[in-house]
């Protein structure tokens, strides 16, 4: 039994959520391996070779790669898929897209943003917006699996020598290509990984406001987020998105600022440690999640907080 | 230019699931149905480009009970000109959906099939990419912008850092994000009109395809509870408790 776990990177570094997938690859048991596939990624291999518990990195170095376009990366996987009981990779933009496709491939479901290992074919994944855990059995001769990072510790970065080898590249399908990306730049702490969260919701009442947010979040060395409705009235960009369809946090602190609580925000963050929620109406709901509510006018609360800290 | 949409029948995203006693799925009896909102999405852009002249028919389809028609037909109020239903009262799981959207494919032809990038039920986020691994065509994911061009299709994506835009080729899989528009509500004579358009209805097994789950679903059990805190008089109040109490900051 031996798992490939996809590595989600940028050519030049390997995302953090590679080592949560790494983690719940363990859980499933056996050796594992990791494929870096991408363009001028060495570095990316060489960091994930450090990972402990890695038996063998797998590169493959090619143009068609560069930007983890589904068609042929999820080629190059169905290539190299033959020995391997489980192809992992993380709940990442990058595995929700590709994954899928790799399993279509091979004829197997896939099972997406798990958030337990019970056993080798055995998962726990949230539904209706994590409002129930749903724990599945596979019955196919390989799982496809994608893991979320939020709640799978990451494995460490140093210690391990795996060896590293390079595979040829499957033949490109041609059917896609990629124009251009646009990458908010931030140096914050990546938003998934933060140790602390500062989200804005709807209350913020403009892109402009989120200054104070932003002040707040420079102090504690945390993330910003937002909720669907601050993304929606476009006051920020679409990756600060937090909740059931955009990205899923469990930080040690979350910080809820003018964000009512609507099931589909609670399902990206309920599972962080400690949850401050304020909002100035003392019934939003979400008070019911916040271990500290403060009930007031956030334009005037949050400079007060940044100060006080 | 020919568009298939596929939607699903899911539990209204108002509707505050309770998990069934017997931990053996959510409870369903009495609970409002609706349209998954991304799939309301898709109807609403293959609309946007019929009303463009870039598309000349839009076929509506779905899997699932006869009930599902009702959401067919919501779909055909919002602008679809006829629909297909796969009915089954079974549980169909993404690949199965796959599979079916792919036989109703061959038989249609369509140039572009748009679909939601996830039913808010089982929050699975599969069955565009897999439709597509099936058809051997080009996937163009979480979609916040889409532009027909000669012969492909410009599709601009919802990742983890940002935005990505990235060309298809055509006949292409577009699953929607979002962001790609706002879904029109349907008129009261859009939705008479709807009541006369055709929904042909199909068996699983008149497409040739085999439905049967490969996943077993053992338990479905509620998450355990966060208990609500306390509220705070003040700031400083505030940052007591988290430096003394939580001890999350230094």
């Amino acid at each position: 039994m031996t798992s490939l776990v996809l590595a989600d990177h940028d050519n030049a570094s390997l995302k953090a959520s590679t080592l949560s997938a790494v983690t719940a690859a363990q859980q499933m048991g056996g050796d594992i391996h990791i494929l870096v596939a991408g363009q001028g990624c060495g570095a990316v291999a060489q960091a994930a070779a450090k990972i402990p518990g890695v038996a063998k990195v797998l590169v493959a170095d090619a143009a068609q790669y560069a930007n983890a376009l589904a068609e042929p990366l999820a080629a190059l996987i169905v290539s190299l898929a033959g020995p391997y009981s489980h192809l992992v990779a993380p709940a990442s933009s990058v595995g929700k897209n590709v994954m899928p496709r790799v399993a279509a491939l091979l004829d197997v479901a896939q099972i997406s943003d798990i958030s337990a290992v019970v056993s080798a074919d055995t998962f726990v994944r949230p539904i209706y917006a994590g409002n129930a855990l749903a724990t599945v059995q596979s019955k196919d001769a390989k799982k496809v699996v994608t893991v979320r990072g939020s709640t799978f510790d990451k494995a460490k970065t140093d210690g391990g020598s795996a060896a590293v080898e390079n595979v040829n590249p499957a033949a490109d399908p041609g059917l896609s290509t990629f124009v251009s990306q646009a990458l908010s730049k931030s140096e914050r702490p990546e938003l998934t990984s933060a140790r602390i969260v500062v989200s804005g919701g709807r209350g913020m009442g403009s892109g402009e406001n989120f200054k104070i947010i932003e002040a707040l979040a420079d102090k504690l060395g945390a993330g910003v987020g937002a909720s669907r409705a601050a993304v929606d009235a476009g006051f920020v960009p679409n990756d600060y998105q937090v909740g059931q369809t955009g990205k899923i946090v469990a930080p040690d602190l979350y910080i809820a600022v003018g964000i009512s609580g609507a099931i589909q925000h609670l399902a990206g963050m309920k599972d962080s440690k400690v949850i401050v929620a304020i909002n100035k109406d003392p019934e939003a709901p979400i008070f019911q999640v916040a271990d500290y509510g403060l009930v007031g006018d956030l334009f005037q609360i949050v400079p007060e907080l940044t100060k006080s800290l | 230019m020919k568009i298939l949409v596929a939607i699903k029948r899911v539990v209204d995203f108002n509707v505050k699931v309770r998990v069934k006693a017997d931990k053996t799925g959510i409870e369903l009896a009495n609970v409002k149905m609706s349209m998954n909102p991304f799939d309301e999405i898709a109807v609403e852009e293959a609309v946007r480009l019929k009303d463009a002249g870039k598309a000349t028919e839009i076929v509506i389809v779905s899997i699932g009970p006869q009930a599902a028609q009702e959401t067919i037909r919501t779909a055909l109020a919002m602008g679809g000109d006829r629909g297909i239903l796969v009915q089954t009262d079974a549980e169909v799981q993404p690949l199965a959906v796959a599979k079916a959207l792919k036989a109703v494919v061959d038989k249609e032809s369509p140039n572009l099939v748009v679909l939601g990038k996830q039913a808010i039920d089982d929050d699975s986020n599969q069955v565009g990419q897999m439709l597509a691994a099936l058809l051997g065509w080009p996937q163009g994911t979480f979609a916040s912008k889409v532009a027909l061009e000669g012969d492909g299709i410009a599709v601009t994506r919802e990742v983890d850092g940002g935005l990505e835009t990235i060309n298809l080729k055509l006949p292409a899989v577009v699953t929607t994000d979002l962001r790609l528009n706002e879904p029109r509500y349907a008129s009261l004579p859009n939705i008479m009109k709807a009541k006369k358009k055709t929904i042909d209805t199909l068996a699983p097994d008149a497409l040739g395809i085999d439905v049967a789950p490969r996943l077993t679903t053992l338990k479905v059990e509620e998450p355990a509870k966060r208990q609500g805190g306390v509220k705070v008089a003040d700031v400083a109040a505030l940052v007591d408790k988290l430096k003394n109490e939580a001890k999350v900051i230094g």
